[in-house]
This record gives structure tokens, C-alpha cells and sequence, in this order.
């Protein structure tokens, strides 16, 4: 590591992008994805870009290293300056390969959003590790092993020797994105580009991983650019923030700046979209609340203000009890099942009309199998389901196909589950016609574009193609047709986690008003603490299979009594740059619900701690995990 | 995984033995091997049974092909009926000729589709992926008969380079294994293409090239590996037909090989010959399988744990 004199700091900037403009395609007309944005980067210092998709963010954080040369794209003008340990500063836009090469890895790392996608699977993590290494540092094989069990726990990973020989598969989400970490730090960068590092971690998993980013930061004296969507990461770890809207820069500022004083109504309609844990706090229901957006780059206002209280506790329309779904996994060579995944382990809840139950929990907690389970793709292990009074295990196979029309799935992805061959009218239709709900032809062509104006969108969309909406459209078009057949309870899995911000607040609004019109219950599975906050009436909280807690809202949030529920709520990063950033800190990893056959999970008793509010007596066992 | 290549083995064993039944069952319905070796058009019911008694056919079927089991696990196959030669000699002479043009093609189509393959993903939608595209598709086109001919035409007769039939020699090698190899790199190079394309859009691909990795340890080291699986998958399953144009190719170029010793069987309704050299030619299809098998556990480690 350099030492820059302490005067030089503050005036020299590691990095300068100066009217930077990206392009794709060729012919007339390339689409410019990046346009004429410019930045500075302090070393040491961290700076966010921030944006939705389609903002060029990912494209700006590839495009330092000229990456973008790979995915097709052609900087059109600009310049990169960037000062390497060794040299004056150069412009990276017209830097040779081969400089390039040895600037890669070695001045600028980059880690990357997938850590399940982004380690090479054929070779082992000390293999990956020492590559950089040898090529940089000109390290031998045995050195390289040495320096690469070093940087192993560095990054916090238990037992660095026995890794260094494992295979990425071996290794869950948040060990591989500690690898990649640790090999992006390998040659002790001036500059680490993180594009969505902890995106598709889990929360308690996202807050390690952000600490070891921290510490790292200030031990080696990083600079780091932090590309992310998340404001609440932003709030936690940028010291200045870019923000990026269609492939512009509209806003740089100090962080508490951009968080206080936004000045593009683009960043102030971003920033009110943003769901805050704890916005609620003292309220008993759920409430929504106007969202503003972008309208041809005016900010508009969408939606009132308007208290959720739909929720009938008369007759519950759902009742869970000891629900359990195991599935067998690893086999003798003679067919004899020697492990189980404990998905789910004596779930009971009940759902009421009108309400909205949420299931929180992170991988492996079991929450998908759960609706799964109900939405009958999944076959439970034991335990009954009762719906609307009649078991679900009694029923008949043609009651068996009506419970599929009252109980709906809308998936996470909206692009995944429609069919891209069938126009969007046909797939709303589809439940219409397989429930022989309405016979007419002209009547469900009725029906069709009632529930597209239902769901904020034109009775003319029936007629296009899912490709041709934006993923918020889509996911619209994915509730339209789950309420085609006109169900009584719709299950959410993950159903607004992909979208941005501000769309997921509009579809937050829509899901709400549209159980207020219907009197819909929502089984509503998410990872995403603030959504729930809004959105839900009740909340049950699930760890490796089993209900943890489970009450009002309002008794979760802002009475968590369960050691898990803390952490979860602790864990989440919040949009405000004044808080204390060094919390309590987390460890440990998300323990696996697989089991050898045999060896059955303890079930957990529950206790009342107020009417309503349950929570499960810890174990040591259990408080030692969490 | 000794567990799975005992399974494997266990299969194998069966598989053979399956092939073995049909082709001694099948030729048996192809014609009388008494009237062919007879000659002649004088010859009474009785020499045609006096022939039939010597070479054991009177015998019902099943007591023929026990009896050909039998000899199997000694690794006697019988004599031809043609002359009374062995056949474990008539196939240990064929064996090696067939098995080193076969590898020969092999290793030919490997060497070229690789780096073409490779090259053409690299270059998507740019004149040399266009190029290498439009020549695949040529060499798909031509069968192999036909290539085979047009070789002898060009290299033996109007350049008088090479010799235009039998092995004599290494040269002798040089057009059969050319023909071989030709139509399998066409299809092989659309399938290095393809799968090197999947893995090209892999993230950890970019990851490779942030490490400041040079272009060619991140397309053969970090790529290949990954796209190797497809490649294999269809070397194992190629090599069966590949054994099927063999009969043609050895035949144009008079190659004593196993097709030529198969093919001649077929005419002469050599019942042992053919049941002997069927059974080693399907030995090592399964052989090869199983290789296959093995080679994706070490290509792959998410293979070899599961």
C-alpha cells in the first residue's frame, strides 16, 4: 500500500470519471445506456451509486474496468482516470489490453451480485484465490496457499484450511460471497467496484457480509464503489452518493445530504418510496399510503391514505394445524433414504377473511413449502388443513379443484410465470376456462379486461405478448389473473422482492386495495421485514421449519420476544444515514434443516406472552444457533 | 463412486449379452450358411444336412447360443465356417486397424472442433463464427461414402499423393481418419460453439476476466472445463455410429478392419465370425460409455459428490 501524504488526499482523486457515455448494438441507432455521467472517487472513501434497474449503474461500475468490452458495449466518450500504485494516472478508456490486464485484479477488484453463480464451480476455492495471486504478485504455489488462508480469515471464515481444498458447491450463499471477497482483496486493491454484493443474500447474512466490507475497508484503506438499489445499504455504508436515473447522473452528494435534502424530484420520489422498518411504530393496522413517481420525469402522486381495516376475526377462512413437509434426500446404494429436509415441523395458523397473515423467515426456514404445501403442488408429510371449515384431507377430488380456485399463487417471478407464447389475455383467461367459471366467449373476454382495469392496467393490453410489458406490468398481469377465478385467499410468495422500489409500493397499494374491494386474505411470504411491516395485519416468524413467534403486527415488531425476531428486525439495514452504524454484531450462519433419518427436530412449546402473541420457549440449543 | 461403476458394470454385462441374442438370433433368419458354402446346383437335401450336422446348426437354437455363451467365457468365439480359422484370431488382427482409425478420427475431430468451436463463440454473429457456421454445415451435408470417394479421386489418382486403399504404412492412415474425422468435427464444433456460449455468459466468467486474467487461460482453463460435459456426453454416444460409418469408410478404403470383417460375415452368413466380432464391437460401445460415465466426475466436482 501506497502512502499518500494526508495534504493529497482530499485533492487528488483515485478515480475520475469524466463524461462518460456507454453504448450497445450497432447500426443508426446504438442505445446509449450510460450518458455523459462524470464522478470522482476519494481513496479510502466510499461512494454509492445508486438507481433501479435500467439506470446504468451496473453498466458505469463495468465500464472502469472496461469490462463492458465483454457484454458487447462500446464506451462513446469520456474518460477514466485512474492513479495505479505504481505510475501517473491514466485513462483507462484508451489503455492497452495488456494494461488493463494488470490493472485488473490487482489496482481495481470488483465483486459481483451472484455469489451462487460467480465462482467458477470445477475449481476449488484455494485454487481461485491463489490464481490472482500468482499472476499479480508472482507468488509460487505453496506462498500463494499461504496468503490465500490468510485472506480466508480475514474475511471471518471458520476452518480456512479444510476450504481452501472445498468446492464452491460445498460452500452456502453467504461463505461464497466471503470467498469472493477475499479474492478480490487478494492483491490489496486501491479500488473494490461491489455491484449489488449482499442483493440476493438474507438479511442476517447481508449485515455479516456488510461488516466484513466495513472492517476490511478501513484496515486496508480501500476506496470502494457500492452499486446497490437499497437505500437502507446506502444509508449504512456510503460516504457520498450517485444517483443514476435512465442512464444519468441526477443527484451527487455527501450521504446525510442526499438522505435529507434530496434535490432531484427524481431521488425525493425514490427516497418516498422507500419502505422504512418501524414507519408504523404505534399503529395498529396496516395503512397505505400515497407513492409518487415518475410521470415523463415530473413527480406525480399516486394513490390515498387509507387505514386497513378489512380483517373479519369471526371465522377463520384457513386453519393450519401441526402441519409438517419433509422431503427425502441422499440415498444408499440400495435405495434406503438416509436424510430429510425438515421443511416445515408442526406449523399451525390460522387465516381470517379480509386479513393479511405474513410468513417471515430466511432460506430454509420453510416459508415457500408452506404455500406450496396449501396451494396443493406440495404433498404434506402430516397435520390438517382446513379451509373454510372442510379438511382438506376429506375432500374429494373435484373439491380438491375448487380449493385450487379459491386459493391463488402469484409467484416472485413475474417474466418466469407467464407463458411467453400466449398473449396476456389468454393466460388470464386460462383459470377462467379450466374452472369453466363463465362459458360465454364474449363473457370472459369481458371479464378480462375488467380485471386488467382492476389491476391499473388497458382492456387493449389483452392482446399483447408478456415481453412487451415492464416487470411491474407483468406482475400485474400475474395478480389480474390469480384473481380471474376468483379466489378467497391469494398466496404472495416473494411476489414484490424482484421489483424496485417505487413499483413494489405501487403493487404493495394494489394488493391492499384490492383485498379492501374483495375481501381477500392474503397469505403473504416474504424475507423482506419493512414490506411486511406494511402490508400485514399479523405475522408469524419461521426458523428452520418451525413458527418461532407469531401475533399482531404491531406485537412482533415493536414487542419481539423471540432471540431470532430481534435478530431479523436488527439485521435489516434502515434508510437513515444518522443512526449508529456499528450494531450489534451477527455471526453464524443459517444452520441447514437437512437431518439423518432418525434424528427428529425438537418441537418447540409456545407461551403466550399477550393475547394474540405467541412465542416458542428457547432452548439452549436454539439460543446457542441464533 | 465404486458403488456407481459397479452399477455400471453390472449394466454393461447385460447390455452385452442382450446385443449378443439379437445378433445371433437375427442372422440365423438371414438365409442357410449350408446353401452358400454348397456351391454348385447339384446337391441333394442330404449334403446340405451332412453340412449342417458339421457345423452344429441341426441344434435348436437355444442349445447354439449356450454353446456360444459357453465359449464366451473362455473367449472362444468358434472357428469361421469359411476355412475354420479361429475367430479370436480373425478379430485380434481387425481389432487394432478399426480401434486406431477410430481414435485417430477422434482425436482429429477433437483437436480441430475445439479451438473452432471456441473461436466461433468468442466471435458470435462476426465473420469468423459466420465462416466456421457455413463450413459445419458442408461438412454435415457430405455422406461419407462420398467424401471418402472424392479423396481417393483427388489425393491417390489425380495427385498420386497417397495410396488409394488397404495399410500400409503410416500415409495409409492419413484419408480414412480424414474422413472420419471431417463429419465428426462438423457436428462437433456446433456443439463447442453452443455450450461455450452458455458458459461464456456465466458470471464467473467476468469474474475471471476482473482477476486480469489473460483471454485464453479464461476461455481454456476457466470456460472449457465448464462446457466440456456436453462435448463428452456426445464423443460417447458418437462413438457407436462412429463405429457404423466405419463399415462404410473401411470398405471404400479396403481397411481390414472390424467393419470389413463384419460386412464379409454378413455375406457369407459366417454365423461365428459375426457373433464374435458384434460382441467385441459392443463391448467396447459400453466401455466407452462408461468412461464417459467416470470422465464427468472428474470434469465436474458437483458430479462426483452426489
Amino acid at each position: 500500500m501506497d502512502n499518500p501524504s494526508s495534504s493529497q488526499r482530499h485533492d487528488a482523486p483515485l478515480l475520475s470519471v469524466r463524461s462518460l457515455s456507454v453504448e450497445f448494438g450497432s447500426g443508426s441507432s446504438p442505445f446509449r445506456a450510460v450518458k455523459d455521467v462524470s464522478f470522482d472517487v476519494q481513496p479510502g472513501r466510499t461512494l454509492a451509486i445508486v438507481g433501479e434497474s435500467g439506470s446504468g449503474k451496473s453498466v458505469t461500475s463495468l465500464a472502469i474496468m472496461r469490462l463492458t468490452d465483454y457484454t458487447g458495449g462500446r464506451i462513446a466518450g469520456g474518460e477514466i482516470l485512474f492513479r495505479p500504485s505504481t505510475g501517473p494516472a491514466i485513462d483507462l478508456v484508451d489503455a492497452s489490453d495488456a494494461k488493463l490486464r494488470e490493472i485488473r485484479g490487482k489496482d481495481i477488484a470488483m465483486i459481483f451480485q451472484e455469489p451462487m453463480t460467480s465462482l467458477n464451480p470445477v475449481f476449488t476455492v484455494g485454487n481461485q484465490i491463489s490464481e490472482a495471486l500468482s499472476l499479480h504478485e508472482g507468488l509460487n504455489a505453496r506462498d500463494a496457499r499461504l496468503r490465500a488462508r490468510e485472506l480466508l480469515q480475514k474475511v471471518r471464515l471458520p476452518d480456512a484450511d479444510k476450504l481452501l481444498d472445498r468446492y464452491p458447491h460445498q460452500l452456502s450463499g453467504g461463505m461464497r460471497q466471503r470467498v469472493m471477497i477475499a479474492m478480490a482483496l487478494a492483491c490489496g486493491p486501491k479500488l473494490l467496484i461491489a455491484d449489488e454484493p449482499t442483493t440476493a443474500l438474507d438479511v442476517t447474512i447481508q449485515a455479516q457480509i456488510l461488516n466484513i466490507i466495513r472492517d476490511l475497508q478501513a484496515e486496508m484503506g480501500t476506496a470502494v464503489i457500492f452499486i446497490t438499489h437499497d437505500m437502507g445499504v446506502v444509508a449504512e455504508m456510503a460516504d457520498d452518493v450517485v444517483v443514476m436515473w435512465k442512464g444519468e447522473k441526477v443527484e451527487q452528494a455527501p450521504v446525510r445530504e442526499i438522505f435529507a435534502a434530496p434535490k432531484h424530484p427524481y431521488t425525493r420520489a425514490l427516497l418516498s418510496a422507500v419502505p422504512r422498518l418501524g414507519s408504523l411504530t404505534g399503529q395498529p393496522l396496516p395503512k397505505r399510503t400515497p407513492v409518487t413517481v415518475m410521470d415523463g420525469g415530473v413527480p406525480k402522486q399516486t394513490g390515498t391514505t387509507h387505514i386497513q381495516d378489512t380483517a373479519d376475526y369471526a371465522k377463520p377462512i384457513l386453519e393450519v394445524e401441526k402441519l409438517t413437509t419433509r422431503f427425502d434426500v441422499g440415498k444408499t446404494f440400495f435405495g434406503r433414504v438416509t436424510h430429510r429436509v425438515h421443511a416445515v415441523e408442526e406449523v399451525s395458523f390460522d387465516i381470517y377473511p379480509g386479513e393479511t397473515l405474513a410468513l417471515v423467515g430466511e432460506s430454509g426456514s420453510g416459508k415457500s413449502t408452506i404455500g406450496r404445501t396449501l396451494q396443493q403442488l406440495v404433498e404434506p408429510t402430516g397435520g390438517t388443513v382446513r379451509f373454510d371449515g372442510r379438511d382438506m384431507n376429506a375432500m374429494t377430488p373435484a373439491e380438491r379443484r375448487r380449493l385450487r380456485q379459491q386459493i391463488q399463487y402469484i409467484f416472485q417471478d413475474p417474466f418466469a410465470s407467464l407463458d411467453p407464447r400466449h398473449t396476456v389475455g389468454f393466460s388470464i383467461a386460462e383459470p377462467i376456462v379450466v374452472h369453466g367459471l363463465i362459458k360465454d366467449r364474449k363473457a370472459i373476454e369481458r371479464r378480462v379486461h375488467e380485471l386488467l382495469e382492476q389491476v391499473g392496467l388497458q382492456p387493449q393490453h389483452a392482446k399483447r405478448y408478456p415481453h412487451e410489458f415492464s416487470g411491474g406490468q407483468r406482475q400485474r398481469i400475474c395478480i389480474a389473473r390469480a384473481l380471474a377465478s376468483d379466489p378467497k385467499l391469494v398466496i404472495a410468495d416473494e411476489s414484490v422482492s424482484a421489483l424496485d422500489v417505487s413499483i413494489q409500493a405501487q403493487i404493495v397499494n394494489l394488493l391492499m386495495e384490492l383485498q379492501e374491494r374483495r375481501r381477500l386474505s392474503y397469505l403473504f411470504i416474504t424475507h423482506d421485514m419493512a414490506v411486511v411491516e406494511k402490508i400485514s395485519h399479523r405475522v408469524a416468524v419461521l426458523y428452520l421449519g418451525q413458527i418461532v413467534e407469531i401475533g399482531t403486527r404491531q406485537a412482533v415488531f415493536e414487542n419481539p420476544q423471540h432471540s431470532y425476531t430481534r435478530k431479523l428486525l436488527s439485521a435489516v439495514p434502515i434508510a437513515d444515514p444518522q443512526r449508529e452504524r456499528a450494531k450489534t454484531r451477527i455471526e453464524g450462519e443459517i444452520p441447514s434443516p437437512v437431518r439423518p433419518v432418525g434424528q427428529e427436530p425438537a418441537i418447540h412449546r409456545m407461551r403466550e406472552v399477550e393475547p394474540g402473541h405467541w412465542v416458542a420457549i428457547e432452548s439452549d440449543q436454539l439460543r446457542g444457533a441464533a | 463412486m465404486a458403488g456407481f461403476i459397479l452399477k455400471r458394470l453390472l449394466q454393461a454385462i447385460f447390455v452385452v449379452l442382450a446385443v449378443t441374442l439379437i445378433v445371433s438370433f437375427a442372422i440365423r433368419l438371414s438365409g442357410d450358411p449350408a446353401v452358400m458354402l454348397a456351391g454348385g446346383s447339384n446337391i441333394t437335401e442330404k449334403d446340405l444336412q451332412n453340412i449342417r450336422q458339421a457345423l452344429g446348426l441341426e441344434r435348436p437354437f437355444y442349445v447354439q447360443y449356450l454353446a456360444f455363451l459357453k465359449g464366451l467365457l473362455v473367449g472362444d468365439f468358434g472357428r469361421s465356417f469359411m476355412g475354420g480359422t479361429p475367430v479370436s484370431l480373425l478379430i485380434s488382427k481387425a481389432l487394432p486397424a478399426t480401434l486406431l482409425l477410430a481414435f485417430a478420427s477422434l482425436l482429429l475431430s477433437i483437436v480441430l472442433s475445439v479451438p473452432l468451436g471456441v473461436h466461433a463463440a468468442v466471435n458470435r454473429g462476426r465473420w469468423p463464427d459466420q465462416l466456421i457456421r457455413i463450413l459445419s454445415l458442408v461438412g454435415l451435408s457430405f455422406p461419407n461414402f462420398w467424401l471418402a470417394i472424392m479423396m481417393v479421386l483427388f489425393f491417390s489418382i489425380t495427385l498420386g499423393l497417397l495410396p488409394p486403399s488397404g495399410m500400409e504404412g503410416p500415409e495409409s492412415f492419413i484419408m480414412p481418419a480424414l474422413t472420419m474425422g471431417i463429419i465428426l468435427t462438423a457436428t462437433n464444433v456446433r456443439l463447442v460453439r453452443t455450450s461455450m456460449l452458455e458458459t461464456l455468459s456465466q458470471q464467473y466468467i467476468m469474474v475471471a476476466r476482473s482477476k486480469g486474467l489473460k483471454d485464453w487461460v479464461v476461455l481454456y482453463k476457466h470456460a472449457l472445463r465448464n462446457s466440456a460435459i456436453p462435448l463428452v456426453t456426445y464423443i460417447g454416444l458418437q462413438f457407436g455410429s462412429l463405429i457404423g460409418g466405419i463399415v462404410i469408410v473401411e470398405r471404400v478404403f479396403n481397411w481390414p478392419g472390424m467393419g470389413t470383417l463384419a460386412f464379409d460375415a454378413i455375406s457369407a452368413r459366417d454365423y461365428p465370425v459375426l457373433q464374435g466380432s458384434i460382441t467385441v464391437l459392443a463391448l467396447f460401445i459400453v466401455l466407452i460409455n462408461l468412461l464417459v460415465d467416470i470422465a464427468y466426475g472428474l470434469i465436474d466436482p458437483r458430479i462426483r459428490t452426489e
